[in-house]
């Protein structure tokens, strides 16, 4: 009996998978499509979270207080896309706190990007330039993801991320127009940040576990080498409009695909990255557990102080 | 036509005098609102809560934009070519003139809490007044701010109750925060010769009149979160004539560092 009832949900799951209909929170789902969400959403969030610390990282150091107030705009921004991916995973049953300890415990991964450091202050044009520029890349197909609260999380996130990606594109025009030390801080960001930043679109096809079945699911819309030969073409022109050279030895356009040939990514790098022994994994979760920690009290005492508050009106109520 | 119906035309019609004290004034009032805003920026990302994470950043967003509109208004005033940035970045310790409570460095929230609350009362009921001002510049600088300052005044005025009456742990430590920081209060009230010669000639108001306003605020949250006011304390006073604590000379190295390592560039 029960297996025929599941066969028929899993039809009718299937069928508005086939037919573009948004699965919403209280629809029946397979479990691994949950569970992919979960893994996806989660990371999404934390990447978000912990991506604010790179950048935050030159908020007191802003070089005018128009760049300032744009930069603690843009960091405030990716709070506040945290909390609404936070929120959409939530509609899967899980909850915020069990995510942040799974996050602290490096079970929940995120964006490795964010596990290299911010050395200079051309380092935040690189960022919102080619960071939010694959971002967008990445999460403009998510728009149309099969999962109603996660695709409608997206519309907001990608409207706020071009605003990010031209601040980054203008700092870059700036000290790319400016004097050669400047140039040449760009130039050094650019080199810093080029390969990390082609490595943000996940493995090479082949050696992707995850997306053969998220493209069945249409959670994922392209697979990973697809949307990084599309940057590489995007941005390959862009740099040249900058005056910037691109690092990479191989890279070269080919008229018969239409694109450009680029060297291959330092895979191994990656894979380190990935495990844990990038230049900042250390210092990115021992931040995010100290301000955790540091704020438990604080968090105690707002529902210490919500819940004396309840009583004392349910008190007045019952006099 | 009104001359004194735009700011630029005001400043046409003062006299040098005049020009100056108001420059002083307005460039003290940027300062302030830099620093404070400056010191609330360094939580952005260290938060205690995602929420209030994205609380403080609005705040110091908040500051930041009044301290740039106060710096271009202080660099017409001073009339000499001067950019909000120069302002900024290019002067010494010495030379800012905020008071020392908003330079005072984080601590724990609860600190944060504390000086944002005893300095947003402030900074609430002198805008009011200064909407009044007969200078049209720094009467539509207190207009745009006063509503963005009445919710930082609601956001300090909810924490210290939380914490105050929260936990055993919370109350320990804004109690703490309260005791270190209700020394540097008093210098908010303490009126230099520029502030007097303004109030004299009704620029901006006397802050006698200000107090009993705070006074009675920050009585009332201080009793709903069952906390104690520290009496006979020693007021500290400097900042506002640039005798600062320690802590400012740091802060300024690290907002003035590209601008004093590549002088003259654009960013």
């Amino acid at each position: 009996m029960e297996t025929i009832i599941e066969k028929s949900l899993e039809e009718a799951f299937e069928e508005k998978i086939a037919n573009e209909v948004r699965i919403e929170p209280k629809d029946w789902m397979p479990e691994q499509y949950r569970k992919t969400l979960v893994r996806q959403i989660s990371q999404h969030a934390h990447s978000e979270i912990v991506g604010m610390l790179p950048e935050g990282n030159w908020i007191t150091r802003a070089p005018s207080l128009k760049r300032k107030a744009i930069l603690l705009s843009k960091v405030q921004d990716e709070a506040g896309h945290g909390l609404y991916l936070y929120s959409a995973a939530e509609t899967l049953g899980t909850s915020r706190d069990q995510m942040i300890a799974d996050l602290h415990s490096g079970k929940a991964k995120y964006s490795s990007i964010f596990n290299y450091p911010t050395l200079s202050w051309a380092d935040i044009g690189a960022i919102g330039w080619l960071v939010d520029g694959a971002a967008i890349m990445n999460q403009v197909p998510l728009i149309r993801t099969s999962y109603g609260p996660y695709a409608r999380a997206m519309v907001r996130v990608c409207k706020e991320e071009s605003f990010h990606q031209r601040q980054g594109f203008e700092i870059m025009m700036t000290l790319c127009n400016g004097a050669p030390a400047q140039k040449k801080m760009a130039q050094e960001a650019f080199n810093r940040w080029w390969w990390p930043t082609l490595m943000m679109f996940g493995p090479k096809d082949e050696e992707s576990p995850n997306t053969e079945q998220s493209m069945r699911w249409k959670i994922k819309r392209f697979t990973n080498d697809e949307l990084r030969q599309r940057f590489v073409d995007m941005m390959v022109p862009q740099a040249e409009f900058l005056g910037l050279t691109v690092p990479d030895k191989d890279l070269k356009w080919n008229e018969a695909k239409n694109g450009y040939d680029f060297g291959d990514v330092d895979w191994e790098e990656f894979w380190n990255v990935v495990k844990g022994n990038g230049p900042c994994n250390k210092d990115r979760i021992s931040t995010r557990v100290k301000a955790h920690e540091e704020g438990a009290w604080v968090r105690e005492a707002a529902l210490a102080h919500a819940q004396k508050r309840a009583q004392r009106e349910a008190e007045k109520q019952g006099s | 036509m009104d001359l004194h119906h735009t700011p630029t035309a005001a400043v046409q019609t003062y006299s040098p005098e005049l020009r100056a004290l108001l420059f002083g004034y307005t460039l003290q009032l940027a300062d302030t609102s830099l620093i404070l805003g400056h010191r609330l920026s360094e939580w952005c990302g260290h938060g205690p809560i995602l929420e209030q994470d994205l609380a403080m950043a609005n705040i110091a967003l908040d500051l930041i934009g009044e301290t740039r509109s106060l710096y271009q208004y202080a660099a017409e005033l001073e009339g000499k070519g001067h950019s909000e940035d120069d302002l900024a970045y290019l002067r010494e310790a010495v030379d800012y003139k905020n008071p020392l409570l908003v330079e005072l460095p984080n601590g724990d929230f609860g600190d944060t809490v504390m000086r944002q609350f005893l300095f947003d009362g402030f900074h609430l009921f002198l805008l009011k007044e200064l909407q009044n001002s007969p200078d049209p510049g720094l009467a539509a600088i207190a207009a745009k701010s006063f509503k963005e300052a009445s919710y930082h005044l609601k956001w300090s005025s909810e924490w210290i109750i939380r914490l105050g009456d929260g936990t055993e742990e919370s109350k320990r430590r804004i109690q703490k925060a309260l005791a270190n920081l209700w020394r540097y209060s008093g210098e908010l009230y303490t009126m230099t010769q520029t502030e007097q010669q303004l109030a004299q000639s009704e620029f901006i108001p006397d802050y006698a009149t200000l107090q009993p306003q705070w006074d009675a605020h920050v009585a009332r949250v201080f009793a709903e979160a069952t906390l104690e006011v520290p009496q006979n304390v020693f007021m500290q006073q400097g900042g506002k004539t640039g005798r600062h604590t320690e802590h400012l000379g740091y802060l300024l190295t690290e907002l003035q560092y590209l601008q004093r390592a590549y002088p003259g560039l654009e960013w």
